[in-house]
């Protein structure tokens, strides 16, 4: 068992809106790990959609993933390459 | 930004005369435009980018809840409006669930903090047990506007 934390930026214009939300969900929805995200306001559980389209994260803000378990260096690696992937939308205006 | 800022009262369909998902989209802009909200020109295209995008993956997810919307020019600030079903609708959901509480959202492609902050304070209160049971109650205009008015109360 292990935690993980670790932070990452989020890249593209439109942030973490409604369609990177449910991509980082069902990221988060692979790994057996306990997954926390925090815009470092708030913190919800990776793995819940409706929580995660809280954090509502702009360009530029920074989010910080906790994981906790078996695979949680996997989990917290995926996510963050997600997030720098700009959720596949960095071609876009 | 407060829920009752993003959701436009006069513009609530406390019962849905649609029974599927294009058709409540549909009545929703439709209800934007017929209360001047949305130039009634901007219809046609605000349709045709909200069902885009909800072919593009499901905006229904889960627990009863969808949020079709998309970013529209012509748009100055992100417009939006509740749609009540009482016997449900398909959205395609996560769940595999009907939906009863059709939230649409139309927003500035050259404001993306602020999609941001709408989205946030809907999934705010719509997270909540309560907010979704009473949204899902609700059956006029003035009790859907009461519990907006209340959530943003609440905080």
């Amino acid at each position: 068992m292990a935690t993980v934390e670790t932070r990452v930026e989020i890249i593209n214009k439109y942030g973490l809106h409604a369609r990177p939300a449910m991509q980082l969900v069902e990221t988060a929805n692979r790994f057996s790990s306990k997954i926390e995200l925090s815009n470092g306001t708030l913190a919800v559980d990776a793995k819940s959609i409706m929580s995660v389209m809280r954090l509502a994260g702009t360009k530029g803000t920074i989010l910080i993933i906790s994981a906790d378990g078996a695979d949680a260096q996997e989990a917290a690696d995926a996510i963050v390459a997600l997030v720098n992937d700009g959720f596949g939308e960095m071609d876009e205006g | 930004m407060k829920l009752a800022d993003v959701i436009i009262g006069e513009a609530i369909v406390p019962e849905l005369n649609s029974k599927t998902r294009d058709e409540a989209i549909e009545e929703l802009i439709e209800s934007l435009a017929t209360n001047g909200v949305l130039p009634k020109k901007l219809a046609p295209l605000a349709q045709k980018a909200v069902l885009e995008r909800e072919q593009q993956a499901t905006t229904g997810i889960g627990r009863g809840i969808a949020l079709p919307h998309a970013k529209l020019k012509g748009i100055r600030k992100p417009i939006g409006t509740i749609g009540r079903s009482s016997q449900g609708i398909d959205f395609s959901a996560l769940d595999g669930k009907p939906v009863f509480s059709v939230i649409l959202l139309l927003s500035s492609p050259d404001n993306p903090d602020e999609h941001l902050q709408a989205m946030e304070v809907i999934f705010r209160h719509v997270q909540r047990d309560m907010f979704r049971k009473f949204l899902r109650q609700a059956d006029t205009k003035e009790a859907m506007t009461d519990l907006i008015n209340e959530a943003d109360e609440l905080g």
